[in-house]
């Protein structure tokens, strides 16, 4: 018999704890399959933050380091500065990157750190219970935005991709979704060149996915994906923000 | 005689000329300590520093009550004029303190020192004609050796400037105040 | 001209660490600390490491995390206000077992407080320096030759019992300058690191640094393993230096800047008839607690002197359990007592 499809290599043979239609278990897999096809697992060291993912250092088979709530730029930063020739990357949520750990983000983009972040954006704190991000919606719902976010109360939300890619040593920053076939593809193919892009010492470079967290938003996951095209991209559009191999500035 | 004041304002080599006798204390094999005054005092207000030059282990190395006090600014007169000890030495730059000590306990010598800098081409070299004029008063350490200390102290990449210290060193030290 | 080199405690840390194969440095400017910062950037580019200067002092703490968790020696320093910022962190890299050395060169507080030496950091430094069960090792120097040969052993330390060292110091020690010798010492003997994460290189099973245990045995074994190292640490390196002890009636026990102050009061109290002695010790954490209780047998009373407003003393009257009084003195803000304050102080208890 054949085997036509299995579990990539850097992935760890145990079920995820995710909910249901989380987008996580995908974006674990692309990450492990982009490991793979650079065969990298024995170079990798990945950072989970605090957060849903923060039990990411049980799913992959390469070393993992556990950080501080918003904190993991700067380990990778510790990390990658003692093993420069090592692969280095952060899986973290909206809540870990762009609210608690913002600075941290926007430094290590300044310095054009070689790593790789990988930043899921479901709009959302799913952890401890669905309240706002920095990056929820204006008019949606959550535990601490009751009536709707409203810019003139709880802000405006932040858009990552487009604010890393203001930095000088930001080499790569795109934006993608894992709501069809296609955009799944699309994000296998930039977390891949991400690394590609480590590996040539280019500087940072960050793939925002936009995520689901249909528990905390209180949809069923073919919702949810609606809620993703017909809300999310609208306000977040896909597509690549930032890319030095095709031109611009060079942080070497 | 172990306990040193200097001070005056930041810029004057305040802390260059307590280095200079920590050093040669360290070249005596003595038990040596220097503090500085530090933070914002020390962009453009006044500077001091305390440096303990001793046979025992040195216990605070904050000088409160100096055998020895160098000041090169009023400010610093008036602060520590009356924290000399009884029979102690003063050194004052009298080219910029106009007053003299009240103190008839203390032995006071006023030299020139910013004037004589200015008009022998020794310019921001004040503190080490005082230095000079120290180690004349106090008659402690070997002329040679502060001498040799203070060449090793200046930067190898300034040869000129070694041999300005050497002359600011002895103008101070033949100055008769 | 001399084999030994007159340097700021600040540097001379710096240095020590250097030769102790300290790789990697993070820091923030912050006084009276910056001048370690400064010789670390200046040096280390020429020395085979690196010295990075962070957004932040959080940032700085958890580069130290990563540094560390991928094997290599670290260290990172500030002063009070950015120690406080840097709690969280160090708590992550206890719960890690995570070795590296952290520097405290304290100054007056609490809030941005004042910018001279002080030691209110004490209880912080013992007791608190992050959330959760947990302690490092905390070493107090009192001369910058201490300073030095405290940062080398510091690093030792860190990595055979796996824990952050402290070395808690203050503005005067730091800005002050001392004759340095920083010829060769004894090395320790060190455990392999195998717990690193520094890619496996498909040869050894995947590594994981977390600190991060939701089943609450699971917890509670880890804490519980943790403090019997901290047993271990206690019972082999305990460290204190003792100064006419012998016969001392009235002891004074103080440590770091405040000790040497402290003995220069104990020589003038000698030369009065008054017998009293000096106790310092140079580990905080382990407090010399068994020491201490075995003095108060003979001794009538103890003096704590600190730079705060009484600290160190709850320390001293839980080693020694009631035996004798304790009593304390102490300057805070940022000023330094004169050996005839705590001679007043000596004279007094003498009675």
């Amino acid at each position: 018999m054949n085997i036509v499809f299995e579990k990539p290599k850097a992935l760890a043979d145990v079920p995820f704890h995710y909910c249901p239609g989380c987008t996580h278990g995908i974006a674990h897999r692309l990450v492990a399959e982009a490991i793979d096809a650079l065969d990298i697992e024995g170079q990798t060291i990945g950072i989970a933050p605090v957060g849903c993912a923060v039990f990411a250092y049980n799913y992959f088979n390469c070393d993992m380091v556990q950080a501080p709530h918003g904190r993991a730029p700067a380990v990778a930063t510790g990390i990658k500065r003692a093993n420069p020739d090592k692969f280095v990357f952060t899986y973290q949520g909206d809540g870990d990157l762009a609210a608690i750990g913002t600075a941290e983000t926007i430094h290590s983009g300044a310095r054009g750190e070689n790593i790789t972040i990988i930043f899921i954006n479901n709009a959302i704190y799913g952890m401890t219970g669905g309240q706002m991000a920095p990056t929820t919606l204006l008019g949606q719902v959550t535990t601490t935005s009751p009536y709707g976010r409203k810019a003139e109360i709880q802000g405006n939300p932040l858009r990552i991709c487009e604010l890393m890619s203001t930095i000088e040593g930001v080499a790569y920053a795109e934006r993608v979704a894992l709501d069809n076939v296609k955009n799944i593809r699309r994000a296998k193919a930039a977390i891949q060149k991400a690394f590609e892009i480590q590996r040539d010492k280019k500087g940072l470079s960050i793939i925002e996915i936009l995520s689901t967290c249909p528990t905390n938003w209180g949809f069923s996951p073919a919702q949810s994906m609606d809620f993703v095209r017909e809300k999310m991209i609208p306000y977040y559009p896909l597509g690549v923000y930032k890319d030095i191999t095709k031109g611009g500035a060079n942080n070497e | 005689m172990s306990n040193f004041l200097f001070a005056g304002f930041g810029g004057q080599g305040i802390l260059f000329s307590g280095k200079l006798l920590a050093k040669v204390g360290l070249e005596l094999d003595k038990q040596v300590s220097w503090l500085p005054s530090y933070g914002p005092e020390m962009r453009g207000g006044t500077a001091n520093c305390s440096v303990i030059v001793n046979d025992e282990p040195i216990g605070s190395p904050l000088v409160t009550k100096p055998d020895v006090l160098l000041v090169l600014n009023l400010p610093s007169f008036e602060k520590f004029e009356h924290t000399v000890i009884k029979n102690g030495i003063m050194i004052v730059d009298s080219s910029l303190v106009e007053k003299k000590t009240v103190r008839t306990d203390i032995k006071a010598y006023y030299i020139p020192a910013s004037m004589l800098a200015s008009d022998n081409d020794l310019a921001g070299l004040a503190n080490i004609i005082m230095f000079g004029q120290m180690l004349k008063a106090i008659k402690l350490f070997d002329y040679s050796l502060v001498e040799a200390v203070l060449v090793h102290s200046t930067p190898k990449s300034k040869p000129q400037l070694a041999e300005l210290n050497k002359k600011a060193l002895s103008l101070g030290y033949n100055y008769q105040a | 001209m001399s084999r030994k080199v007159l340097m700021k405690g600040n540097e001379a840390v710096a240095e020590a660490a250097i030769r102790a194969g300290c790789k990697l440095f993070f820091g923030y400017p912050i006084t009276p600390q910056t001048d370690l910062s400064e010789y670390m950037a200046k040096q280390m580019p020429n020395r085979g490491g690196l010295s990075l200067q962070a957004e932040s002092e959080i940032a700085a703490i958890n580069m130290v995390l990563g540094a560390s968790a991928s094997g290599a020696r670290v260290m990172t320093s500030s002063s009070s206000p950015g120690i406080s910022l840097k709690g969280e962190g160090i708590s992550y890299i206890v719960g890690s077992d995570l070795p590296c050395v952290i520097v405290n060169v304290q100054r007056g507080g609490p809030g941005l407080g004042g910018i001279q030496p002080a030691q209110s950091d004490y209880f912080q430094a013992t007791k608190a320096l992050g959330h959760g069960d947990m302690h490092l090792i905390v070493l107090a120097p009192a001369n910058i030759q201490e300073m030095a040969i405290l940062t080398g052993e510091a690093f030792d330390l860190a990595d055979i019992y796996r824990t952050p060292v402290m070395i808690l110091a203050d503005g005067a020690l730091g800005q002050m300058m001392e004759p340095v010798d920083f010829a060769a010492k004894p090395v320790r003997v060190l455990p392999e690191k195998t717990w690193v994460c520094n890619g496996h290189q498909n040869k050894r099973p995947m590594n994981i640094v977390n600190s991060l245990y939701i089943q609450p045995e699971e917890l509670e074994q880890k804490n519980i393993e943790r403090f019997e190292r901290y047993k271990k640490i206690e019972e082999t390196e305990v460290k204190y230096e003792e100064y006419l002890t012998d016969d001392a009636e009235i002891v004074v026990v103080a440590y770091g800047i405040t000790a040497r102050i402290a003995r220069t009061a104990v020589n003038l109290a000698r030369a009065e008839g008054i017998k009293a002695g000096l106790h310092r010790p140079i580990t905080l954490y382990p407090f010399p607690k068994k020491r201490l209780n075995k003095l108060a047998d003979k001794v009538d009373i103890f003096l704590s002197v600190e730079l705060n407003m009484g600290q160190m003393i709850d320390d001293i009257k839980l080693a020694i359990e009631c035996k004798k009084p304790v009593k304390h003195f102490g300057r805070t803000g940022g000023v330094m007592p004169v050996p005839e304050e705590i001679l007043d102080n000596i004279r007094r208890l003498a009675k």
